[in-house]
């Protein structure tokens, strides 16, 4: 028996995806996709107002209407000891139904039960809430003076939610002061959202064992089965939690919503099904928004260039509740990745964070919590700084990257930077992109008054949470896990405490147990996201599911290498440490002609062990050491039209570090979408509220998903420095390019508009807005 | 009131409330659940089939009663024969997809396409593709997905 050469090397091999027939043939299973016998829907009754005391709620008339079967509201929740929802980092609390008053439009304020869909969406139209409005706060500088308190519930009687601080705010202080060159600027990441095309949804029924059985959209279906036996007192074994296969999730995913917790409630109370599907409105009003954060950027430097110190002071907007759903010990999530790709000598950063009349969130979309905030605070302060020294904004970022001989690399902030090598990576990509002689059609285009700009974003990313003695949600650490079986025949299954959302995790993680064991991936099934079956894991968000579950796979399979050497050595007949593993298989010391396959062995196991415990499984909790900090050297080509202030992003380089690469394929996939997520922010997202608290993006014709027509061809590559402490050496790269993007797009846009004196311009860069920045500032020339 | 849709070339009649959207009335009363809905407001294109054989419509956007005598093709109807349609091929070939909510809509999108547009250019791919929302892919493998398909659709029958 032998192996052919197709599972040899199978990590860095582009293998098709396994998911993917399922998908092509409109098999999926998606949680809308599920019905079951007397099932019920439903329909939830949201606020008009945004603050708003609630008079009375009637429901009289929805319980006339054909269908419905119950309505529920805040106060039978609260009497039920359900009223409140705790928020993931364990700060907050969030009403379930509004209980005595709203704080944002959309809030959820009734709950419809209904035989069919279009039953419990009437009855939800027949509920009648009357409000007495309250003064809007809609922005965290309002929210500041406390004038208007909004959370009363709140033993501390104030807007302001925390502070938080890392680094040496006195030396940092100091050092600006002292530093030739000084830059400040407030740069504003807007409200967005990450809308995954399938909205958020479950079924909740509980079965003959009394069990509650939870179909949900989770990212993080454990955490889920751990908090609901929390909030609801349910036993944890008598809660199956089961996250099919997600439309996308990019974070919005992660928190548990008022829906979940009414559909469950309306199973225990009826007695039947019950299914909750949000209508794209809803999710896009009440669901986990994303940033939001203002940021007041101070870099000090040398008169030629080499920097002294940074100092970031951020006012954030959280909503109505506190439900950024960041580690417990992170309030501000990872922020203090703020010093980016550079050698700071000191840097202090801060963020205070408010209550408005605005839907709940700060959830880490497509970012491992504040990444990108801080990744885009940095990247747009270098460009900022280039500008005032009147350097090219290149040789700034190579005068002042971290050395690779640096690594690991103690930043200012306190994260130990595992590898990369900056000034490599950056050269690929100005080699790709052809650097000097855009300079040149630069300069003639600009001696002819026309408006071409180069941007470029050096980004370095911090992912993979994480060593659990620094974080944990709800107190739970954040270690990942994995379990490898090996059948007889050579087939096996992996299970993980992650959820892929579209990442492609049932073939990357067969591809590590391939490599790893010298079998076929195309015959390694791999299962995620059913709390009865699945180790347990924190789930996939913040890029950590290669760098964590990944490792537990990899572990997981070298455990069971190790079983299978005591095997190969009865059936090789030879002592075990005269067994040895070359290429992917094992043989008996110095004698090639004597060796046994995995698929030899793994068959061994089961029928001709000898005095070796049977079977062929393992598994493995990993706890990584530390972080992986992927990086990249990303560069935007723009030409603006003067007159209609219209942008063209005429070429896009992505160079990507993101350690070892195990499917080529996939990650040139998620660079694709994760570029594509970060020039919708750079140009046409932004959730938006008008002064009275009105929610103004209620659906995809007024917040804008890009196209085919105007997404622009992503031009990609990469250079490898593999992670020191990661067992496979990769970092994770799902979210590098919507991090690493947005500051690309700007920085483009912002020197294209540089001769014009422009040297800021916040996102979404609309037309209208980069038309008004030109037309200010040749108003401000004449 | 009672509707009668040929579905992939099987004949369902069902009683239906008057309002319901064609696309509930395949997913619901047909069981034909690859068809999808992402939006309330026909943007997203997740719920995209092809009636009478080369019309892509947002089922979203119709009522089931508008699509009574007609013929549809969704996702389930794309496969023939133990083999999977030269779009799905495609699709599949270049990574046109990733979590797979979109991919019927983008599959049905394009099918109508290259019914009108045998060898359609990158461009034509990304104007016909434009009602159709991806969140994952940025389009770039999804415009390859069809190219290969036009190029697999193009060979005479036979060839292989």
């Amino acid at each position: 028996m032998s192996i052919s050469a197709k599972p040899l090397h199978s990590v860095g091999v582009p293998m098709k995806r396994k998911e993917d027939p399922r998908f092509l043939q409109g098999k999926g299973h998606y949680v809308d996709d599920l019905s079951f016998p007397g099932m019920l829907y439903l329909s939830l009754v949201r606020s008009t107002y945004p603050h708003a005391e609630i008079k009375s709620i009637d429901i009289a008339e929805a319980l006339k209407v054909p269908g419905v079967k119950a309505v529920i509201t805040g106060k039978d929740l609260e009497a039920a000891g359900l009223g409140w929802l705790p928020t993931f980092h364990g700060f907050d609390k969030q009403m379930v139904l509004a209980i005595g008053k709203v704080l944002f439009q959309y809030q959820e304020v009734a709950a419809v039960f209904a035989e069919t869909r279009a039953a419990a969406a009437d009855g939800a139209e027949a509920v009648q809430v009357e409000y007495a409005p309250l003064p809007v706060v809609t922005d965290p500088f309002t929210a500041k003076a406390d004038k208007v308190i909004l959370r009363p519930d709140r033993e501390s009687k104030t807007n302001h939610i925390f502070h938080w601080e890392v680094g040496d705010k006195d030396g940092a202080a100091r050092a600006l002061a002292s530093s030739a060159k000084r830059i400040k600027q407030r740069i504003w990441f807007q409200r967005c959202h990450p809308a995954p095309l399938e909205p958020c949804g479950c079924v909740a029924y509980f079965d003959a064992m009394g069990r509650l059985q939870f179909h949900v959209t989770s990212q993080a279906p454990h955490v889920y089965r751990t908090a609901l036996a929390l909030v609801t007192g349910i036993a944890e074994d008598k809660i199956h939690v089961i996250s099919p296969d997600l439309g996308g999730g990019f974070g919005n995913k992660v928190p548990v919503y008022p829906g979940y917790v009414c559909a469950i409630v309306g199973a225990l109370k009826m007695g039947r099904p019950v299914k909750w599907i949000e209508t794209r409105t809803e999710n896009l009003t009440s669901t986990g928004f994303a940033r939001d954060y203002h940021m007041d950027v101070e870099i000090g430097a040398t008169a030629d260039g080499k920097v002294t110190a940074l100092h970031v002071a951020t006012t954030a907007d959280h909503g109505a509740f506190d439900a950024a759903a960041d580690p417990s010990k992170y309030p501000a999530g990872i922020f203090g990745i703020v010093t980016g790709s550079y050698d700071f000598p000191v840097a202090h950063a801060e963020v205070d964070a408010f209550f408005t009349n605005k839907a709940p969130g700060g959830i880490a979309y497509r970012c491992s919590f504040r990444v990108t905030e801080a990744s885009y605070a940095i990247e747009r302060g270098m460009d900022i700084l280039a500008d005032e020294l009147g350097m090219d904004a290149v040789e700034l970022r190579k005068k002042n990257f971290i050395r690779k001989d640096q690594f690991p690399y103690p930043s200012a902030l306190g994260f130990i930077y595992d590898s990369g090598d900056y000034h490599k990576t950056l050269d690929v990509a100005l080699e790709k992109i052809g650097y000097q002689a855009l300079l040149k059609e630069q300069a003639e285009k600009r001696a002819r008054g026309e408006l071409m700009g180069i941007g470029f974003s050096t980004f370095t990313e911090v992912v993979g949470a994480g060593p659990s003695k620094h974080f944990d949600i709800l107190g739970i650490k954040m270690f990942d896990s994995a379990e490898v079986r090996i059948h007889p025949t050579g087939a096996g299954i992996v299970r993980t405490g992650t959820k892929s959302q579209g990442q492609g995790h049932e073939t990357t993680w067969a591809q590590i147990v391939a490599e790893e064991l010298g079998l076929d991936a195309a015959t390694i099934m791999v299962e995620e996201g059913d709390t009865d079956t699945a180790p347990y894991g924190l789930g996939t968000y913040a890029s950590r599911s290669t760098p964590v579950a990944g490792a537990a796979i990899t572990m997981a399979a070298r455990r069971i290498r190790e079983k299978a050497r005591k095997i190969a050595a009865h059936l090789l007949e030879v002592g075990e440490a005269d067994v040895e593993w070359t290429d992917y298989k094992f043989q008996a010391k110095g004698v090639p002609a004597k060796s046994v396959t995995m698929k030899e062995v793994a068959f061994a196991a089961y029928t001709n062990m000898a005095q070796n415990e049977p079977g062929l499984e393992a598994t493995y909790y990993y706890d990584p050491p530390n972080m992986t900090y992927p990086n990249g050297a990303y560069v935007a080509v723009v030409d603006v039209d003067r007159d209609t202030g219209d942008v063209k992003v005429r070429r896009f380089v992505a160079v990507d570090d993101c350690g070892t690469v195990i499917n080529p394929m996939i990650v040139e996939g998620q660079i694709h979408g994760g570029l594509t997520e970060g020039f919708a922010m750079a140009f046409i997202q932004e959730i938006q509220y008008d002064a009275e608290g009105n929610h103004l993006n209620t659906n995809f014709t007024d917040y804008l998903v890009p196209t085919s027509l105007e997404t622009p061809h992503w031009e990609t590559a990469n250079t490898v420095t593999p992670s020191p402490h990661h067992p496979m050496g990769a970092k994770g790269v799902g979210e590098s390019p919507n991090v690493g993007s947005p500051a690309a797009f700007v920085n483009a846009v912002v020197d294209a508009l540089s001769p014009l004196g422009v040297r800021h311009i916040d996102m979404p860069m609309s037309r209208s807005k980069v038309w008004r920045a030109i037309r200010d500032a040749q108003g401000s020339k004449a | 009131m009672k509707v009668s849709v040929n579905v992939n070339g099987v004949s369902f009649e069902r009683e239906v409330e008057p309002r319901t959207l064609l696309a509930y009335f395949l997913r619901e009363a047909c069981g034909l659940t690859g068809t999808h809905v992402g939006c309330d407001t026909s943007s997203c294109g997740c719920c995209v089939v092809v009636m009478d054989g080369k019309r892509a419509v947002k089922s979203c956007t119709m009522f089931a009663a508008q699509a009574d005598g007609h013929e549809i093709l969704t996702v389930e109807g794309l496969a023939g024969g133990g083999k999977l349609h030269a779009i799905q091929q495609g699709f599949w070939d270049q990574h046109g997809l990733q979590c797979g909510y979109c991919t019927p809509g983008m599959m049905l999108t394009a099918y109508a396409l290259l019914k009108t547009k045998a060898t359609p250019s990158e461009g034509d791919i990304r104007e016909g593709l434009a009602g159709n929302l991806c969140r994952c892919t940025g389009y770039q493998n999804i415009v390859k997905a069809v190219q290969q398909a036009a190029g697999t659709l193009r060979e005479p029958v036979g060839a292989n």
